[in-house]
């Protein structure tokens, strides 16, 4: 690494203070993109802002967003917080198994919420909980859609020092998260999720593309019918697709497909589970 | 009565150091007011230096100095030496291109050295590094091992950058065969390059000390000897009783750790010139671009069957890729230790084999794990497997039908080899009722009504190790001796020092040469010490690679053994007052026969080492012996492998379910840690064939140079293994013993692609078979077969 | 370039270092403090040879900062058990040859606990899911997983008699 000057604020405002008087100043969360590429000396900051003593970017809440209850995160919640947390258990159970399977235990223990989406690599896999879930991301400056905040590979809306400090995500209905990782890299070769939500089905797509994308056609197909088999005839476009040595563009939109067909049969299952527990407790109190 | 130990599962003696932390690699030595080494190395494929300009490097506050090609081009040092001489076809010696220490005037691939900065801080160096002007000036790259040949020219000494053209076999008779054969099958194939990934990255730490000329070098080697005796008698850096290497523990090799590379070279050359200690660790991406590579061929094979499905006669031919130059046994490898394995366990009456080898603008290519073994059994498994399907024939009762017989040994091959002995079918057989072959179509039904694919697939390898007959090496081109040294130095109080020769990076000598020696003596194996991996505490050794170490160094250690027992049988003949022939030495103890007159072991070391009752006449004082170990053949370590794969048809994705091994290594010393070693070659096997694949781009530029592109196979990639073993005990080396170390690497590869093409009713996959290969083999259909 | 002063507990004892922003936990350990248990694989975060605890979690000191360590805890193979006092996961590594040549074992290690307090009873797929953030280049895991099942088990066991 080259040398740089070390800061640690405990407050939002005193972070993008030393940003702005930095003169080439870098955020760091988790830190486990920015420092490799610090020490392949492909990235030169020359203060690094050390987020992690700000309280106001840490935990994890159920809020009251008018009258809808959100799930709002801090930026700074480590993956293995997201994945272990009840809260996020009982709220949105898909976005702790998303955590969950992110990497190895030593990255879930050490890299960000706010740090992978802020980052927006094209194959990580929080985008598409942001997105397939319709969250919205809050900066110190103001909030954000989904819809707004991914703009292409490695690139998001946030302005130059402004901060992510936490994303916000509605309960959906159902929402399944399916993955086929990179057998090096472990990040998505492909990864969808699949959400009922208050506005409809959402797909996103990780992994396969530059940015994390919406797939329109298989949010339309399993609007008219929510089944695997309404995908079967459903393929991506592969020309909008990545294609490196690890996977052909081909390949990425085949593999679409099928992880959205598992995330379908996830979320029919969980419906059906849910169902028989209902229909169950209403046995159970009607013989009671 | 002390505990006999050979054959018993004896905890390894080196492990408490590993861990609690206290293992001793190179990296976790420092010396005082050591400097730190950086390499410059070279960004592009293929160039002339125009250039180097270090002067902004060299005024950097706190480097000690910037050196270059050029200066060890002017220090005349050597070139970097290929120990062994091939013969081309039409008798021309191989071509051997210098490989300089670091590159002065030309760069033949990316990574490669061509300048390092020394300075206080390892920061400093690489900082420093960075302002190292290098003027290109740029040459068409030739990096794919199929376009060399029409390439650009890499080397001036090789046209067509072909390095030799070697055969051996008769060709005549094995085309005759073919010609006239009922059936020949036709296969082409590609052996994947490998990138061997030791997790301990090399390292090297040098030490000059003006006053006394001694120029030692702490690194991680397999063989310290080996590289002292290049690095004096080939490079000229110091002259041989002046230079000492240590290769402290060392955290793994498979190969990559026998050369004498640049970087410990001009490492040692500095220290020396500039009279400091300098240390030097590798950083992961430097093992990635500048470890000798491994396997890469492209190679086309034919195997003739006569009407009743018996092997004819195979031909076969490989280009080979060498990289860059000539590491120190590369032109071997796709030879010596590739074409005289292709009979394998089989009776093919003619087998004819070319190998073209050829330069190209990527890192040099030599031994990895198996080393010409794996890819002669991969063309040889595959390719039977194939014949099979295209007769209709079941694939293990076609190898049945061919396999050598156990009457038929000696066995002459007609790739120049004799088979000394085994039962290749009683593996074979183990093996398939381990692996509950005969039941594998209930399973593969059972999988399909989950939706997946099941395939079973055979492997029945054969490798020759214990290298080596050093007069036969020697007349086949090895530039050194293979024999092997060994030390029983039995100290005043009973205890043993033993010193081999062999060198131990995760094979468990400590133990398994403790368990060897202490049952020779009949004392406890806590009682024994290993001592490996430094020139300045013995002899002379040639080290460890080719799973010769106890076939060759246990040999050595042995007879060292015997000798010392020999002279306790004089000593105690003198204090028991009778003759050497009426003692027994059993249990440690030395009995005059039909009495109750015995001393120990122990009584007897402290005789020699305090003589004062003793054969002062006749005996010197002291008890401690050495020997040398020279074998008369390789030994023949063989199996079967035996891979059972579920395939999800909607992904591709390959899961090994079950993965059944049983061997033949001989007589087992300690079974717990050759298991392990088996364990540890199938991952490497099953690494190849699913996961792991050196990828350059024309432009010579390596696409796979970090673990977020290098598929290791990690520990949710593996199944558990079930292995077991078959004896029959080598019948020319004092142990029995055949060697393990290779054997996983070798015979599972085709063990897996069988699997995997059984499964999915198609010819052939390309290794590694990843998912998006096997979903493409799965739409092209069953049609190919 | 300045250095900072850093306060840490290692291994349950205090210690004080300085250190460059540029230094990693891993570079102090090793260099600074001499504890060289902790391994250097990749220096990427990829192969788990460096692995030691951060306030309890499983992290890789390769990529911590050492200016990051202010005031926690850090736990390294050191601290895990002696020659004389072995943790029973460092019993049952010796007891199965769940090691060859010993590079990647400190941090295997110190996954192998994280894991077990953690989840003190994981299946074995999830031990090897667990562990597969640690590259070991020699064993095949088998051996090492048959390692972990057992020193859960001796420790499930061990709860079980009190």
């Amino acid at each position: 690494m080259y040398n740089f000057n070390y800061h640690r604020p405990t407050s939002i405002d005193e972070a993008v203070k030393q940003y702005d008087e930095a003169e080439d100043g870098q955020y760091l969360a988790g830190g486990h993109t920015l420092i490799p590429t610090m020490k392949q000396r492909l990235s030169a900051p020359t203060d690094l802002i050390d987020l992690s003593g700000i309280k106001a970017m840490q935990g994890i809440t159920r809020s009251d967003d008018g009258a809808e209850k959100m799930l709002q995160i801090g930026a700074l919640a480590r993956h293995e917080e997201v994945a272990s947390s009840p809260i996020v258990k009982s709220m949105v159970p898909v976005l702790s198994a998303l955590a969950g399977g992110i990497g190895d235990a030593q990255v879930r223990n050490r890299g960000t919420l706010g740090g992978s989406v802020a980052n927006c690599d094209p194959a990580a896999d929080y985008p598409a909980a942001v997105l397939g879930l319709n969250a919205q991301l809050v900066t110190n400056r103001r909030s954000l859609d989904a819809e707004q905040f991914f703009m292409g590979m490695f690139e998001t809306a946030l302005d130059e020092g402004e901060l992510l400090t936490s994303v916000h995500f509605p309960r959906p209905e159902a929402a399944a998260y399916v993955k086929f990782p990179n057998p090096a890299s472990r990040y998505a070769l492909v990864g969808l999720l699949v959400a009922k939500t208050n506005d409809g089905v959402r797909v996103a797509v990780t992994g396969a593309a530059p940015a994390v994308f919406r797939a329109a056609a298989m949010e339309a197909a399993l609007t008219d019918d929510f089944s695997v088999s309404a995908l079967d005839s459903i393929l991506l476009p592969a020309g909008d697709m990545n294609s490196d040595m690890h996977a052909s563009a081909e390949y990425r939109a085949h593999l679409c497909t099928v992880m959205a067909q598992r995330a379908v049969a996830a979320i029919v299952a969980q419906d059906q589970a849910r169902a028989r527990q209902v229909t169950s407790e209403v046995t159970s109190e009607s013989t009671s | 009565m002390v505990e006999q130990t050979i054959g018993k599962s004896v905890q390894r003696k080196e492990d408490l150091r590993f861990i609690t932390g206290k293992g001793r690699y190179t990296d976790d030595i420092n010396l005082p007011g050591q400097a730190y080494a950086v390499f410059v190395r070279s960004a592009v494929a293929h160039a002339k230096i125009k250039s180097i300009d270090s002067s902004e490097a060299e005024s950097f506050p706190g480097v000690r100095a910037v050196l270059t090609g050029g200066q060890v081009a002017d220090d005349g040092l050597g070139s970097l030496p290929c120990g062994w001489m091939l013969h081309s076809k039409d008798g021309s010696e191989m071509k051997q291109p210098p490989h300089p220490v670091m590159a002065a005037d030309k760069v033949r691939y990316v990574g490669e050295p061509l300048a390092m900065v020394i300075a206080e801080t390892r920061k400093i160096a690489k900082d420093a590094a960075e302002l190292v002007a290098v003027d290109y000036e740029e040459l068409p790259a030739t990096a794919m091992v199929n376009q060399a040949q029409e390439g650009a020219q890499i080397h001036a000494e090789a046209p067509h950058n072909i390095c030799y053209e070697w055969e051996l076999g008769d060709q005549e008779a094995t085309e005759a065969a073919i010609a006239s054969a009922a059936h020949v099958t036709r296969y082409s194939l590609v052996n994947n390059r490998l990138i061997p990934n030791a997790m301990e990255p090399r390292a090297a730490l040098a030490d000059y000390n003006p006053g006394s000329d001694e120029l030692t070098l702490y690194t991680t080697s397999q063989n310290p000897h080996l590289a002292r005796l290049i690095l004096t008698a080939f490079v000229q850096l110091a002259p041989e009783h002046k230079l000492r290497i240590i290769a402290p523990d060392v955290g793994g090799g498979f190969g990559s750790k026998i050369f004498v590379y640049s970087e410990e070279t001009a490492l040692a050359w500095a220290a020396k010139k500039l009279g400091m200690a300098i240390k030097w660790t590798a950083e992961r991406s430097e093992s990635f671009l500048a470890d000798a590579h491994g396997r890469d061929h492209v190679t086309e094979a034919e195997l003739a069957l006569d009407g009743t499905g018996h092997f004819l006669a195979l031909r076969v031919k490989t280009t080979a890729n060498m990289g860059a130059y000539l590491s120190t046994f590369a032109s071997a490898v796709p030879t010596y230790l590739y074409g005289t394995l292709l009979a394998g366990q089989y009776k093919t009456p003619n087998i004819y084999v070319e190998v073209d080898a050829v330069f190209t603008n990527t890192a040099p290519v030599d031994a990895y794990r198996g080393a010409g073994r794996p890819e002669a059994t991969y063309v040889l498994e595959r390719i039977v497997n194939l014949a099979a399907v295209e007769l209709n024939i079941d694939p293990v009762e076609l190898r049945r039908r061919n396999l050598i017989q156990p009457g038929d040994f000696p066995y002459q091959t007609p790739v120049a080899l004799e088979y000394d002995t085994g039962d290749y079918e009683a593996s074979l057989n183990k093996a398939l009722e381990r692996a509950g072959y005969a039941d594998f179509s209930s399973r593969q039904e059972e999988a399909r009504s989950r939706g997946k694919l099941r395939g079973i697939g055979v492997s029945c390898y054969i490798e020759a190790c214990g290298l080596a007959p050093s007069r036969m090496a020697g007349s086949l081109g090895a530039g050194v001796g293979l024999w092997e040294s060994g030390e029983v130095r039995v100290n005043p109080t009973g205890s043993v020092t033993v010193l081999t020769g062999t060198h131990s990076h995760g094979q468990g000598h400590e133990t398994t040469f403790a368990q060897l020696v202490a049952s020779k003596f009949g004392i406890s194996v806590d009682d024994v010490e290993v001592v490996h991996g430094d020139t300045g505490k013995l002899d002379f050794g040639l080290g460890t690679y080719g799973s010769r170490s106890l076939a060759v160094g246990g040999s050595a250690l042995s007879k060292a053994a015997d000798k010392v027992i020999e002279k306790g049988y004089k000593i105690a003949a003198h204090l028991l007052e009778t003759e050497r022939d009426k003692i027994d030495f059993d249990d440690g103890e030395f009995r005059v026969r039909d009495s109750n007159q015995s001393k120990t072991f122990q009584e007897i070391a402290f005789a020699a080492y305090v003589p004062h009752d003793y054969p002062s006449e006749e005996l010197e004082p002291g008890l401690s012996e050495k020997a040398f170990y020279d074998p008369v053949n390789f030994t023949y370590p063989a199996g079967t492998h035996i891979c059972e794969v579920e395939i999800d048809p909607e992904t591709g994705k390959v899961e090994v379910v079950r993965f059944t091994v049983v061997d033949d290594f001989g007589t087992i010393i300690n079974p717990m840690i050759v298991e392990g070693q088996v364990h540890g070659g199938v991952a490497q096997g099953l690494g190849q064939a699913l996961l792991e694949n050196c990828v350059y781009d024309e432009a010579g530029q390596l696409q796979t140079g970090s673990y977020m592109d290098y598929a290791m196979p990690r520990a949710d990639d593996l199944p558990a293994f079930s292995v077991d073993t078959t004896v029959t005990p080598c019948t020319h080396n004092p142990v029995g013993a055949k060697g393990c170390g290779e054997a996983g690497t070798i015979g599972s590869p085709p063990a897996v692609i069988n699997a995997i093409t059984q499964a999915l009713g198609i010819r052939d996959i390309s290794m590694p078979a990843t998912p998006e290969k096997v979903w493409r083999a799965l739409g092209a259909g069953r049609a190919h077969v | 370039m300045s250095k900072t002063h850093v306060t840490t507990s290692i291994n349950a004892s205090l210690h004080e270092f300085l250190c460059e922003p540029g230094d990693t936990l891993l570079d102090v350990l090793r260099n600074e403090l001499q504890l060289t248990g902790t391994k250097e694989g990749c220096g990427t975060g990829d192969c788990g040879a460096c692995s030691v605890t951060l306030n309890g979690r499983l992290v890789c000191a390769c990529l911590v900062l050492a200016v990051e360590v202010e005031g926690m805890e850090v736990g390294t193979i050191e601290g895990i058990g002696q020659s004389d006092s072995l943790d029973v996961i460092q019993e049952k590594f010796l007891e199965h040859a769940a090691l060859q040549c010993g590079i990647c074992t400190p941090g295997l290690i110190v996954s192998t606990k994280a894991l077990l307090d953690e989840n003190p009873d994981p299946t074995e797929a999830e031990a090897r899911y667990y562990l597969a953030g640690n590259l070991c280049r020699c064993t095949g895991y088998d051996k090492i997983i048959r390692a972990v099942m057992d020193a859960a088990a001796t420790l499930g066991g061990a709860k079980e008699g009190v």
